[in-house]
């Protein structure tokens, strides 16, 4: 960076106004495509497991604490809108699961070439979506 | 004189470069293959955790407690937790990174994430203990 006001986005202008400096428009011109549109998918994912984390160490407090907060839990969770929290977040656990497979394989230099990269996408949004519907499938047949 | 060896750096990464950790986050080689490596952890781990969730959904409570006596159960669900919790603050740290600019706010946002993340981690792996030892 040669210029620190690149840092702040910020210029003269002719007749001396600071002014914003102009960004390259981005999201308003590039079409969403499957490498961009799953990739910010996975953050997506990523940071709504990480919120639904507090679910989860909610229940495991509740299950070490007493029978009434794990009642109050149990409720919670199973309550129509606890339900489509959970399903929520089946579906973005199978999808961040699935695509840091991709990543992996990525990472361990597999899969670049754009044929192979454009089948794994597809791959990983069909894995999704069967698996989230199978495991809420076997989920919802199963009662204790 | 013998010779003396010219000083020899592994890194590709100038002296200047690395005093002064340039970039939003300053460093990343060890970030980069710990998101691996716990990664490649959470796959069984996941997959072993919605087996056992699927088999114990709906179950009474003592079910999971004794679930959750067994060593086994002990062991892969602390691993879970801590492999999982470490994943997310790296995550996390990536996100805040990329989107917040300014120097201080960034910092401390880091800072509240990875204490989060720390009590989070540890009010789980205590839960786990009390129910399981």
């Amino acid at each position: 960076m040669k210029d620190a006001r690149d840092a702040l986005m910020v210029g003269r202008a002719t007749d001396g106004r600071v002014v914003r400096r102009p960004l390259s428009p981005h999201l308003q011109v590039y079409r969403p495509q499957i490498s961009s549109a799953l990739s910010i998918f996975h953050r997506l994912t990523g940071v709504a497991l990480s919120a639904g984390t507090l679910l989860l160490v909610w229940w495991l407090v509740a299950a070490a604490t007493s029978d009434e907060a794990w009642d109050e839990v149990q409720g919670v969770v199973g309550s129509p809108l606890g339900m489509v929290v959970l399903f929520g977040w089946t579906v973005a656990l199978t999808y961040h699961f699935f695509a840091g497979i991709r990543h992996l394989f990525w990472d361990a230099g597999y899969g670049f070439e754009k044929a192979d990269f454009h089948r794994s996408g597809y791959a990983v949004l069909a894995a999704t979506v069967v698996c989230s519907v199978a495991v809420w499938a076997v989920g919802l047949s199963l009662r204790y | 004189m013998g010779e003396t060896a010219k000083p020899h750096v592994k890194v590709m990464r100038s002296q200047l470069g690395r005093a002064r950790g340039l970039g939003s986050a300053k460093s990343g080689a060890a970030h980069w293959w710990a998101e691996r490596v716990t990664s490649l952890a959470l796959v069984p781990l996941t997959l072993w955790f919605v087996w056992h969730a699927l088999s114990l959904v709906g179950a009474p409570r003592q079910a999971v407690l004794d679930w959750m006596y067994s060593p086994v159960s002990v062991v892969l669900m602390l691993a879970l937790v801590a492999t999982t919790f470490h994943h997310m603050a790296l995550g996390l740290q990536a996100v805040i990174e990329d989107y917040i600019h300014a120097e201080a706010a960034r910092f401390g946002a880091l800072l509240l994430m990875r204490a989060a993340c720390a009590l989070l981690a540890l009010t789980a792996i205590v839960s786990v203990l009390k129910m399981g030892l």
